[in-house]
């Protein structure tokens, strides 16, 4: 405490007006452990000879290698959505445990409704309804997934803000029921073949072969749809009433009752956008796959909130931002990717992925205590 | 008649069987400041409760700013310009201070639902002039409060009252939690008020206080109000004999 030595003039009124006190946003340290983590990959790569960003083969064009990149881009894309909508459950002070269920239970229902007719002259083996339920215009298939994402959402906030039950047990429960509708709706048999339009959704190019510098791919709709929406929320969460209160509840949950907000109607709109990224990504997923099946999206929950958390979210509320969930899906996929690169076995990986996850969590709780001492 | 700001007649509050406050007849003129003192339990928070609107008065009615008021809950009663500061802060620690200022009444730029975009910008200057008139310096408005010492974050609180040009002001033992000097901040800033003429209730166990700070001091025992006192009338001794039950009957006063 520095409080004597800016002792004002009358004794009281405590600490002066200093520009020089702000804090700095969390976000950058985020961002140096990012580029930490980088350079670490690669150092090790150089070891063996080999790179973790760049091409050093002379076959292939580009300076950076674009195939890690693109499988990066895309693994980033899919869970990041989800981890978008999880970020504000958890700022808002809630956890959403069923995005990965609601995922696979919305890509099933979805790709019944992206189904073609014929698949190389012959009637799709894989048909769920009827001949007139085939070959939809593409919104179709858009929207039932938006749809779909909705309703498991909002009932994730209703049951929250009105039953008043954990967050943890009310997304628990859809998490357990949502996976159970997506084996439910085809027996368990993957729904297949979509039509061409839908297919196109993921693999086809929103913005044509995308140019960044030196970084150029093509067919990457996903990530173009990631950064849009994350853009999106950023700016959400930080200019509008919706985001302030976000914070206001996730910080002190009688205070924003207190002050007029209306909580539970909040809860409920939040736990339904969510719920809405999670049919965003379902639809962006099988589009990829080309197929549906009922084990998708299995621990994409988790994966989403390790981004988050990773990110500077904290899991007590309040604190964190868009911004932070996507620098931490940068970081949760530069480190499988960077395991990959360093041939570690697949499964170290998962288990070192636990360790971070906890770490980040330690380090997050570490924070708040050296902020608490001033 | 006009003079009283705040009048209860016979306001009562139970709950279950317990009587928290009973038939308390209260009145406060503009610009006074009154001292709510009394024993833990003594039904002094239950009586702001009951003014503020956070819960609802079993019995009794309430007449505010000259119109009989039956507020549903806080909001109710700050917009009608009852400013509370609560015993345990209201406020949300990753905010930053116009955030927490303009907390569940935002100012906006255009209005889209939940959607609405926040005008931050006249946000912040209102914060800094409420800054300014309670002569509180905070280090940078724009971080979030959690930084703040227990003062600074009572001051933040306080501010609240002057940004929206509160009728009355309650605060609820705002010096509870504080250190000396924090505490001669909040009590600077309540002269402040008595200077601008905003009528006060200050609820407090701290008779050394309310002696320095009130015009008159109103004594709850037992859920009732047993006495109501000029500061120039009385002494400390004399408080603690009604606190204590000492001094006072079981009638109740009108204060």
């Amino acid at each position: 405490m520095s409080k004597s030595t800016t002792q004002p003039e009358a004794g009281l009124g405590g600490l002066k007006y200093d520009p020089t006190k702000r804090t700095r946003a969390p976000e950058w340290n985020v961002f140096a452990a990012l580029v930490f983590i980088v350079i670490v990959f690669e150092i090790l790569n150089r070891l063996n000879g080999t790179s973790f960003l760049f091409n050093l083969r002379d076959n292939v064009p580009g300076l950076f290698n674009q195939q890690r990149l693109n499988i990066m881009i895309l693994q980033i894309a899919i869970t990041g959505i989800i981890a978008l909508g999880v970020t504000q459950v958890i700022i808002l002070g809630g956890i959403d445990l069923s995005s990965g269920s609601v995922v696979g239970a919305t890509a099933m229902i979805t790709m019944s409704f992206a189904q073609t007719l014929l698949v190389n002259g012959n009637p799709n083996p894989k048909a769920i309804f009827g001949p007139e339920w085939m070959d939809l215009p593409v919104i179709v298939p858009i929207v039932v997934g938006l749809v779909c994402g909705i309703f498991a959402g909002m009932i994730n906030g209703l049951l929250v803000a009105y039953t008043k039950i954990p967050p943890f047990i009310a997304t628990l429960g859809m998490m357990v029921s949502a996976r159970g509708a997506s084996r439910w709706w085809s027996n368990g048999t993957p729904i297949s073949f979509p039509t061409e339009s839908y297919a196109n959704v993921s693999n086809g190019d929103l913005l044509g072969t995308l140019t960044f510098g030196l970084l150029h791919w093509e067919g990457q709709n996903p990530a173009v749809v990631f950064v849009g929406l994350a853009a999106l929320f950023q700016v959400i969460m930080i200019y509008t009433l919706y985001g302030k209160h976000s914070y206001a509840i996730g910080s002190n949950e009688a205070a924003a009752r207190m002050s007029g907000i209306n909580v539970d109607r909040h809860k409920v709109l939040v736990y339904t956008i969510a719920g809405m990224l999670a049919g965003v990504s379902a639809v962006l997923l099988t589009s990829k796959n080309l197929t549906a099946q009922a084990g998708m999206g299995m621990q994409y929950e988790l994966d989403a909130i390790a981004m988050a958390v990773i990110g500077g979210v904290s899991l007590s509320g309040g604190r964190g931002s868009i911004v932070g969930t996507v620098l931490g899906s940068a970081i949760f996929s530069v480190i499988i990717s960077g395991f990959t690169s360093i041939k570690l076995d697949a499964y170290y990986q998962e288990m070192v992925k636990g360790v971070i996850i906890v770490g980040a969590v330690v380090l997050d709780q570490w924070r708040q205590k050296s902020r608490a001492r001033g | 008649m006009s003079d009283i700001i705040l009048e209860t007649r016979g306001l009562t509050k139970h709950y279950g069987g317990v009587h928290a406050l009973d038939d308390a007849n209260f009145s406060l003129r503009n610009g006074e400041h009154v001292a709510v003192v009394g024993d833990n339990g003594a039904g002094k928070s239950t009586f702001v409760r009951q003014i503020t609107g956070v819960e609802q008065r079993t019995s009794g009615q309430i007449f505010f700013d000259g119109k009989e008021v039956d507020h549903a809950g806080p909001l109710d009663a700050r917009e009608a310009g009852i400013e509370t500061v609560f015993q345990t802060l209201a406020l949300a620690d990753d905010l930053d201070v116009p955030s927490n200022l303009f907390l569940g009444r935002e100012l906006f730029k255009f209005r889209l639902g939940p959607f609405s975009w926040l005008d931050r910008k006249t946000m912040r200057e209102r914060t800094m002039e409420a800054l300014k008139t309670t002569a509180v310096k905070i280090p940078n408005v724009d971080n979030p409060i959690r930084n703040m010492s227990g003062g600074q974050r009572q001051c933040v609180a306080i501010a609240r009252t002057a940004a929206f040009a509160s009728k009355l002001v309650i605060m609820d033992e705002p010096t509870a939690a504080l250190g000396v000097q924090e505490t001669a901040q909040v009590e600077n800033i309540i002269r402040g008020l008595k200077e601008r003429g905003v009528p006060l209730i200050l609820v407090s166990h701290n008779l050394r206080q309310v002696f320095d700070l009130v015009d008159r001091i109103v004594v709850f025992r037992r859920g009732r109000i047993v006495a109501s006192l000029r500061r120039d009338e009385t002494d400390g001794n004399d408080i603690v004999s009604y606190i204590t039950g000492v001094k006072g009957n079981a009638e109740g006063a009108y204060a």
